[in-house]
């Protein structure tokens, strides 16, 4: 029981300390290397979660990646076609549910 | 903030809405299904609130891990925290007591729509973000206990709904690719993750996709040039 609470405790400790550390870091000056870091990560995190929520698929063994596959481009051209983001996500979460449950 | 920033933001947070409803339930079952009740997992989604985190947390209690090996294991998961500080080090500059709020509650998902998304008319900046990662853990939280709660009992199938977040993901980054002329930060993210993933596999994979990442996009040659007059 102790164990556990303490490592709980742990795990909130260190996931905190990653998200506080930069900003305890640069709390006065922030190097011009690292503005420019700054403004160029969020569009690169974007890529990463997209790469990073797709880990677990399968390529080279069934399903082959195919729900995912056509979901993704389904949601990136119903957002190049209305711009809507609820029509976008929707869209694309409702095909996979469908392809998941019924097709696959 | 007007009535209709307020809906705005709410519909902002839909897409969260559903996948921490669902992603909260799962963690809540899991955890259940392993003996810890709902005082463990209100604590873990108030003070840890991080999805892959605390997922993690499940298996290290269940494996009965050591203090320093949770600890590790905890870092390499939630390493990816780090960039999310540093590409909001202005944004939250002057944010006064709402900062510490608003630097604990980054998760992907928050960070996402804090980054992106333009506050609506009639909310400042900073009230827009505060209620979105208010919103987000209100949503975590109240996923995970109903996931102890209701246990396994669900009478639709919701496999497969967690892909609203992944859509979310893809969605945003679509949005960024057509508003921004520069593709060279999105290819960087996209292609470095892909090659990493490949080279080390997917448990680790994130931290060299990370400092790859770094490397690249510091030494991009042209966002030197045209950041020095």
């Amino acid at each position: 029981m102790t164990h556990d609470i303490l490592l709980v405790a742990i795990a909130a400790g260190v996931t905190m300390a990653t998200r506080f550390l930069p900003f305890l870091i640069f709390r006065k000056q922030v190097p011009q290397a690292v503005r420019r870091l700054g403004a160029a990560l969020p569009c690169a995190i974007m890529g990463m979660l997209v790469v990073y929520c797709l880990k677990d698929v399968t390529p080279l063994a069934w399903p082959y990646g195919i729900p995912e596959l056509f979901s993704c481009i389904l949601v990136a051209a119903l957002h190049i076609w209305k711009r809507n983001s609820l029509l976008s996500i929707g869209g694309g979460t409702i095909c996979y549910m469908l392809l998941v449950q019924l097709v696959f | 903030m007007t009535k209709q920033a307020l809906r705005q933001t709410f519909l902002d947070t839909l897409p969260v809405l559903t996948g921490y409803l669902f992603l909260g339930c799962g963690f809540g079952i899991l955890l259940s299904q392993s003996g810890y009740g709902l005082g463990w997992a209100l604590a873990m989604s108030l003070f840890i609130y991080a999805g892959s985190g605390q997922y993690l947390v499940v298996e290290l209690l269940t494996g009965g891990a050591g203090l320093i090996t949770a600890a590790i294991a905890t870092l390499l998961v939630n390493a990816r925290h780090l960039f999310y500080g540093i590409s909001l080090l202005d944004a939250y500059r002057d944010t006064g007591k709402a900062k510490p709020y608003l630097i604990f509650s980054l998760t992907d998902e928050t960070y996402s729509l804090v980054t992106q998304a333009q506050p609506p008319e009639g909310a400042s900046r900073r009230a827009y973000c505060l209620l979105v990662s208010f919103l987000d853990q209100c949503y975590w939280v109240v996923g995970s206990c109903l996931g102890v709660l209701v246990g396994t009992y669900v009478p639709v199938s919701f496999e497969g709904v967690s892909f609203v977040l992944t859509a979310l993901f893809v969605t945003l980054f679509v949005e960024q690719w057509l508003s921004r002329k520069e593709r060279f930060p999105a290819l960087v993210g996209v292609l470095s993750s892909l090659v990493c993933l490949l080279i080390f596999g997917k448990d680790i994979f994130l931290i060299p996709s990370m400092v790859l990442m770094a490397l690249l996009l510091t030494l991009n040659p042209k966002a030197k040039r045209r950041n020095t007059p």
